[in-house]
C-alpha cells in the first residue's frame, strides 16, 4: 500500500483547529497532501471513509506494559492489541515495571519486545532514579542513546528534594524530559480516596487534593532552580491550575497532562467500593472535573493520557484499602473522550489536540498532526456509534475498566501505523 | 412488616421505618432476656458464624449470647488465628464458608467495606458487626434503643457525639441513624478528631466542650481509638482529658436529666470520668450492654424470616 487517497472524510487537524470535510493523500507511509472538498483524481488505492472522522493517531505517554515482571497483566502484544484497536498509534511506555527499567540493557529489553510483538509505535520512557527508589539519578545520558523519551519515576515521588534538583539539572543537560507525579508524598501516605462527604460516609482514608497542588508548587520551584524541561503527568484538581498557570506565564518549561478517568468520572463513582474506580491520584469532586475540562479547553493542560494501568482480578478483588490502583484504558479513551464531545464540553479538534498533537510536541516527534510530511498514523472513527461497553470484549489481558456496563457513543472504525492498517474492526 | 434487606450492612440502606421495626421487635427481647428462662427457638436449625478479622470481646460475645438465645447453632471463628495468615484472600475465606451452608454470618473487618465485598460473594445473610471506619449498624441501633427508653423517644432529641468521631465507626452509624430519626446532633472534639466534612451530614461541629453540651439531651462519648492513629492527632491524654474529657463540671451544661453513654471499651480518665461512668443517675453504659443483645436478636430475626420465606 504505497499510495492512499481517503476520501470523505471528516478531517480532524488539530493544528489547524478545522473539523472539515475533505480528503487526505498518504504516500510511502507519510503524509503528502490533503485538502477539502472533492478529492484529485487519484492514482492511488482509494479509501472511501463514508462521512467518518479521521484524526491523526493518538500518542499516549504513561501506557503500562506488564513486561518485564508482570506478563499475565499486559504483555506487549496484547497492549499492542489493545491500542491499535483504541487508535493509539504511539505508546509511551512506563518504568514501573518489576524491576524497574533502570538500566540501558532493561531499555533494550523493552524494546525487542515492542518491535517484535506490536504493530504501534512504542517509545519507551526510563526510570529518574535507580529502582524508582528516589536515591540515585540513572544513567540518563546512556538510557537516551538506547532510546528513552523521557524520565519518570511515575508515581513514586521523589521525597528528597536534593536528589531531585540534581537529577533535574543533569537532565537538562542531556535535554531530557522529565515526567513527575506532582503529590505531598506524606500528606497523601496510605490515601485511597479524596476527602471530602464521599470519603467520610465511606470511612476511607484519605487525602486532601491539596497535596497535588503542593506538590506542584514544590516541583514549580525546582524548575525555577534548574531550569530543566518538566512534564506533570495528571493535573486533576481546580486548586492546582492557577500554579500551573503562573509557571507557564513565567516562562518555565513546563507541560502538564491529565488522564480520561480524571476527566469523566468523579469520587462518587466509588460508590459501594467498587474497586476499579480506584486509581491514583485518587478521583476528585465534579467541580475538580470541570475546572480540569476547562483547563484542558484552553489549553493550560496540555496532553489527555490513557493512564492504562492493568491489574488482574486478584488484585482488585479487595476490600477497597487493600486493593492495587489503576485502571486499563487504551481502548476506551477514545470512546471516553467522545463524552466530552457529545457533551458539548471539547471540540474534536482539541481532543486531538490534546491526545495526539501535544504529546508528540513535547516529545519532538513529527506525529498527531496531519500536515505534509507527517507519518501516516491515523485513526479513523464513527463518533455516534452506541455501544454498552462488555470488559470481557477487552483485547487487553487485565479487563480492569471502570467503565464496564456503561454506555458509550464513538467506536474506532480502523487504526493506520505509517499508512498501514493495523487494525478494522470487524 | 416485612424487613426488605437480605442483609445488616449499615444504616445507610435502612428506612425510618425499618429502624422502627427492628427497636419494637427489641423491645420484646429485652423482656424475654429478663426472664429466668430465656430461649426461643426462632432461629432453631439455622447456623451462626462469628467472624472476625479485628479483635473484639463484647460484640462477639453479645452476637453469641443473641444467636444462642434464639437457637441457632452459632459457631465462633477468631480469623486473625486462622487463613488470613496463610495468605488466603478475604474473598476465598467468605467463599470456602459459604460452601459450609451458613445462615447468619456476622462479619467483622479492619478494613471499610470489607463487609460489603463479602456479602456480595455469598449466599447468606450477613451482618456487619463493624467495618473499619465505615459502619457499626447495631452498635447504632443499641444505642438508639436505649435513649428512646431513656427518653421515652428518638427524635427531636439534642444529641452530642463527643471525641474522636475521626476514627469512630460507631460515630458515623449512630450520626445516620439519629440524622434519619430528626435528631439534632453536635459533634464535639478537637478539629483534628472532628473534621470538617461532617457538617456536611447537617451536623454542628463544636471544638469547645462546654459550648457544645448547652442544653442537650444525650451525651454520647466515643473512645480514643489508638490503634487506629497513624500520627499526633493529639498532644496528650492528659490535655485529651483536660479539654474533651466528660466529667461533672462539663456535664452540668447539659440538661439536668442528659443521659451519659459509651460504646465501651472505656478508657477512664482519658475521654471520661471513671465515678461519673459509674454513676447510675447518669449513665446508662450497662443498658447499652443489655440492649444490644436485644437488638442483634430482633435484627437476626428479621433476616432469618426472609431467609425461612425463600427457602
Amino acid at each position: 500500500m504505497n499510495n492512499t487517497l481517503f476520501t470523505n472524510a471528516r478531517l480532524i487537524d488539530p493544528e489547524t483547529g478545522t473539523d472539515s470535510l475533505g480528503w487526505l493523500h498518504v504516500s510511502d507511509g507519510r503524509i503528502t497532501a490533503h485538502g477539502e472538498g472533492a478529492a484529485p483524481t487519484p492514482e492511488a488505492q482509494v479509501v472511501d471513509c463514508g462521512g467518518q472522522c479521521l484524526a491523526p493517531g493518538i500518542v499516549d505517554i504513561g501506557v503500562k506494559v506488564c513486561e518485564p515482571g508482570e506478563r499475565h497483566k499486559e504483555s506487549y502484544k496484547s497492549a499492542g492489541l489493545a491500542a491499535a484497536a483504541g487508535g493509539v498509534t504511539t505508546i509511551v511506555t512506563r518504568p514501573d515495571t518489576s524491576p524497574a527499567i533502570d538500566t540501558p540493557e532493561s531499555l533494550e529489553f523493552v524494546t525487542r519486545r515492542a518491535q517484535a510483538d506490536t504493530p504501534v509505535n512504542v517509545l519507551p520512557m526510563a526510570a529518574l532514579t535507580k529502582g524508582r527508589e528516589g536515591r540515585e539519578m540513572t544513567e540518563i545520558g546512556f538510557l537516551q542513546d538506547a532510546g528513552a523519551v523521557a524520565f519518570t519515576d511515575c508515581d513514586h515521588v521523589i521525597a528528597n528534594t536534593k536528589v531531585f534538583s540534581r537529577a533535574l539539572t543533569y537532565a537538562r543537560a542531556c535535554g531530557a524530559l522529565v515526567i513527575a507525579h506532582p503529590q505531598e508524598p506524606i500528606l497523601s501516605n496510605g490515601a485511597a480516596v479524596t476527602s471530602g462527604k464521599f470519603a467520610v460516609l465511606r470511612g476511607l482514608p484519605a487525602v486532601s487534593p491539596m497535596a497535588e497542588r503542593m506538590g506542584l508548587d514544590r516541583d514549580i520551584a525546582l524548575l525555577e532552580m534548574t531550569g530543566a524541561t518538566y512534564h506533570a503527568d495528571q493535573i486533576t484538581t481546580a486548586r492546582a491550575l492557577p500554579a500551573l498557570e503562573r509557571a507557564k506565564r513565567n516562562g518555565l518549561d513546563i507541560t502538564a497532562g491529565t488522564s480520561i478517568h480524571h476527566l469523566t468520572l468523579n469520587e462518587l463513582d466509588v460508590a459501594d467500593y467498587r474497586t476499579f474506580f480506584k486509581v491514583k491520584p485518587p478521583l476528585r469532586s465534579e467541580d475538580d472535573r470541570q475546572a480540569v475540562i476547562e483547563a484542558v479547553r484552553t489549553g493550560l493542560i496540555d496532553t489527555i493520557s490513557s493512564m492504562h494501568t492493568p491489574q488482574d482480578e486478584e488484585s482488585k478483588r479487595l476490600p477497597f484499602e487493600e486493593a492495587a490502583s489503576g485502571a486499563v484504558a487504551l481502548e476506551t479513551l477514545l470512546p471516553a473522550a467522545l463524552r466530552l464531545y457529545h457533551a458539548g464540553q471539547l471540540d474534536l479538534p482539541t481532543l486531538f489536540r490534546a491526545m495526539a498533537l501535544n504529546p508528540a510536541k513535547r516529545l519532538g516527534l513529527d506525529s498527531g498532526r496531519l500536515s505534509e510530511g507527517a507519518p501516516a498514523d491515523l485513526v479513523l472513527f464513527d463518533p455516534d456509534v452506541p455501544f454498552v461497553l462488555d470488559r470481557f470484549s477487552l483485547k487487553s489481558k487485565s479487563q480492569n475498566t471502570p467503565f464496564d456496563g456503561q454506555r458509550m457513543q464513538g467506536k474506532v472504525t480502523a487504526t493506520f501505523v505509517a499508512g498501514q492498517e493495523v487494525y478494522r474492526r470487524p | 412488616m416485612r424487613f426488605a434487606h437480605r442483609h445488616l450492612l449499615g444504616i445507610e440502606h435502612l428506612s425510618q421505618s425499618d429502624i422502627t421495626a427492628i427497636l419494637d421487635l427489641a423491645e420484646k427481647y429485652v423482656d424475654m432476656n429478663r426472664q429466668s428462662t430465656k430461649h426461643s427457638d426462632v432461629l432453631s436449625g439455622l447456623t451462626q458464624i462469628n467472624m472476625f478479622f479485628e479483635n473484639s470481646t463484647r460484640t462477639q460475645a453479645s452476637f453469641e449470647i443473641a444467636g444462642k438465645r434464639l437457637g441457632a447453632d452459632v459457631m465462633n471463628m477468631a480469623m486473625q488465628a486462622s487463613s488470613i495468615k496463610k495468605g488466603e484472600t478475604l474473598i476465598d475465606t467468605a467463599m470456602t464458608l459459604n460452601a459450609m451452608h451458613p445462615d447468619l454470618l456476622v462479619v467483622r473487618h479492619p478494613h471499610s467495606g470489607a463487609v460489603d465485598l463479602l456479602a456480595q460473594k455469598v449466599n447468606c445473610a450477613v451482618l456487619n458487626a463493624g467495618d473499619g471506619k465505615h459502619e457499626h449498624p447495631t452498635q447504632a441501633l443499641l444505642d438508639a434503643l436505649t435513649i428512646r427508653r431513656a427518653k421515652g423517644r428518638l427524635h427531636r432529641l439534642n444529641i452530642a457525639i463527643c471525641g474522636d468521631v475521626a476514627h469512630s465507626r460507631v460515630a458515623r452509624s449512630n450520626l445516620i441513624l439519629l440524622g434519619k430519626m430528626e435528631n439534632r446532633i453536635r459533634l464535639i472534639g478537637p478539629p483534628t478528631l472532628v473534621p470538617n466534612q461532617f457538617a456536611e451530614f447537617g451536623a454542628e461541629i463544636f471544638d469547645d466542650m462546654n459550648e457544645g453540651l448547652k442544653d442537650v439531651d444525650v451525651v454520647m462519648m466515643l473512645r480514643l481509638q489508638k490503634e487506629r492513629m497513624d500520627g499526633g492527632f493529639i498532644p496528650s491524654e492528659r490535655e485529651y482529658y483536660h479539654r474533651y474529657g466528660l466529667d461533672a463540671a462539663k456535664l452540668s451544661q447539659a440538661k439536668p436529666d442528659a443521659i451519659v453513654m459509651h460504646p465501651g471499651p472505656m478508657n477512664r480518665g482519658v475521654e471520661i470520668d471513671g465515678t461519673l461512668a459509674d454513676d447510675i443517675n447518669r449513665s446508662v453504659i450497662q443498658e447499652q450492654v443489655e440492649m444490644g443483645v436485644a437488638v442483634r436478636m430482633a435484627a437476626m430475626e428479621l433476616l432469618a424470616r426472609n431467609l425461612r420465606e425463600a427457602a
